[in-house]
């Protein structure tokens, strides 16, 4: 169930430049999947739209929720002065995140790209497989990569090459010559436009999460649409909402 | 304490509606709002065919509210007979569904088919979406042309028709009795405001379409006025809407003079918006010992 609430703020740090880690304690915890995503208020009336941010990692006990997100604007902004105690207006849990079973039991990579980094950290506490976990920064500031050390075999890439693989995530596919059954990764479009082409390529699903301006988050105003291959159940058009009937897709049904 | 409003025949248990496009046909704001609360449902504008919309990005975030281009993605007139009517009809509450087209004759098809759904209380026609090339705008900016679709759609129209007008107009008030003319049963306005936004780091448009309507509160005093000014100038009741976030203004759109309201972008922001205003104006009726509503209507002093 979809719910609008005032949580709580347990703790906030800035884990590498312009990201920030925070934990929320909030019941819809309980609910959520990995890939699905909660929009978050300001507090600033002058900016009235939410904004979607990934869930990183739920609590063990359910009672709490982790966003990594990337300082962007005004709104981004504001919620990285938020300290321990302080209230958070935040709507969720919304999207369908990622099908963990097409990978169960099978050879997976879970691949994240920059901001698409954080929801791979739950996806990869859930599913039980041999996980290849590639994870592809901008620079040294690695952040994450020791939270996903417990649950898989990491590869990284840096587009500088001050760590892993230079490049991008596709370049530590090549340079570990290593493969995968099924890929399930979030990231910039131009990442996952590779993936998509790999994935067609080997012959093998990729499910990858997508993100696009949003108004209402809940399927609402049709503003963060896909094209898709097939007519989408909505509007019967090609146009899939992110948001709702997202954010996570199978590759080989979106054109992107 | 009576809450009912009448339009053009048509009573509602409320003055609170859903600005159309905002909403959905209620299912999606169905996990938050008791729609059988709300006065009525305005649906998302349905066309005689599917409308594939836009390109993306169709939204922004501007001060004080938002742009949107959504461009009228809809899956046309028989998949929402299908599907949309028969969910809202669960419901008690009042059906308004919002139609648009490209030509005359495509409103036209949509209004005679929703002719035969008795459920559906009144018809709102978009002849003011600033955001498709071809119909919309192109009747409801230019006075003559409205005279003539709202003419056109009455002679077909089983259920009273509402007119939806556009605020990019020099005089509100001559397309307001332009459609009054034509024989429209009643009126809602404000639609969105032509805006637009362009980033200055990346030097592009905000808004795939370039330019975008603006709704939200920093719409709402033009909404006002504009209502102000209609409801002086024409017979014919008024649905007001521009901007509304709680019963404060919606309150303020009544005394100026429109006979329900709308709330739009807002359920974005608050998806319990509409509740918390059927609230709020029962709670402010209470306050000033107002009997029924229809005594807030037009209240304003002069």
């Amino acid at each position: 169930m979809k719910e609008k609430q005032t949580a709580r703020v347990i703790s906030q740090k800035e884990i590498a430049p312009m990201i920030f880690d925070m934990w929320i304690e909030t019941g819809l915890a309980a609910q959520a999947l990995p890939g699905q995503f909660i929009c978050v208020y300001t507090k600033d009336k002058s900016t009235l739209l939410p904004r979607p941010i990934s869930i990183c990692e739920v609590k063990e006990d359910k009672t709490a929720l982790r966003i990594v997100y990337r300082v962007a604007g005004q709104g981004t902004k504001e919620f990285s002065t938020y300290e321990a105690g302080d209230a958070i207006d935040i709507l969720g849990t919304l999207g369908n995140g990622f099908p963990v079973e097409k990978g169960n039991g099978k050879k997976v990579f879970l691949m994240g790209g920059g901001i698409g980094v954080p929801p791979i950290l739950q996806l990869a506490k859930e599913m039980q497989a041999e996980k290849q976990i590639l994870l592809g920064y901008r620079d040294g500031n690695l952040f994450l990569k020791e939270d996903m050390d417990a649950y898989g075999q990491v590869y990284v890439a840096t587009e500088d090459g001050s760590c892993g693989t230079k490049g991008n995530v596709m370049d530590a596919i090549a340079a570990n010559g290593i493969d995968a059954d099924v890929i399930f990764a979030c990231g910039p479009m131009p990442m996952l436009r590779a993936i998509k082409k790999y994935a067609e390529e080997k012959g093998i699903d990729a499910y990858i999460s997508l993100e696009e301006h949003m108004a209402c988050g809940v399927g609402a105003c049709l503003g963060c649409v896909v094209k898709t291959k097939e007519v989408d159940h909505h509007s019967h058009v090609h146009n899939a909402r992110i948001c709702t009937d997202g954010p996570v897709f199978e590759a080989k049904e979106v054109e992107i | 304490m009576n809450m009912q409003t009448t339009l053009a025949g048509v009573t509602f248990q409320n003055p609170v509606m859903t600005a159309s496009g905002t909403f959905g046909s209620g299912m999606e704001y169905a996990e938050f709002v008791d729609l059988n609360k709300l006065g009525a449902v305005v649906t998302k504008g349905v066309a005689n065919v599917p409308w594939p919309g836009n390109p993306t990005p169709r939204v922004a975030e501007v001060y004080g509210g938002m742009l949107n281009a959504i461009g009228l993605q809809n899956p046309g007139i028989d998949v929402f007979m299908e599907r949309d009517i028969p969910f809202l009809k669960q419901y008690d509450t009042k059906i308004i569904v919002n139609v648009c087209g490209k030509s005359v004759e495509d409103y036209v098809e949509v209004v005679e088919r929703l002719g035969e759904e008795p459920a559906v209380s009144m018809l709102e026609i978009n002849v003011s979406c600033p955001n498709v090339k071809e119909g919309a705008i192109a009747f409801g900016q230019k006075a003559d042309a409205l005279y003539h679709i709202t003419q056109e759609i009455k002679k077909k129209a089983k259920q009273p028709i509402i007119m939806k007008l556009s605020p990019n107009v020099t005089d509100i008030t001559e397309m307001a009795r332009a459609a009054e003319a034509a024989g429209a049963d009643a009126l809602s306005l404000i639609n969105t405001l032509t805006g637009m936004k362009i980033d200055i780091h990346k030097r592009k448009f905000a808004i795939a379409n370039k330019t975008g309507g603006m709704s939200g509160p920093a719409i709402k005093p033009i909404a006002v006025r504009m209502v102000y000014q209609t409801a002086r100038a024409v017979q014919i009741p008024i649905i007001g809407m521009g901007g509304i976030a709680n019963a404060e203004d919606a309150i303020e759109f009544l005394l100026a003079g429109a006979s329900a309201i709308s709330v739009g972008a807002m359920n974005f922001v608050n998806p319990y918006c509409t509740m918390e205003i059927v609230q709020g104006i029962a709670d402010y009726m209470e306050q000033y010992h107002i009997e029924n509503l229809r005594d807030l209507i037009g209240a304003v002093n002069e």
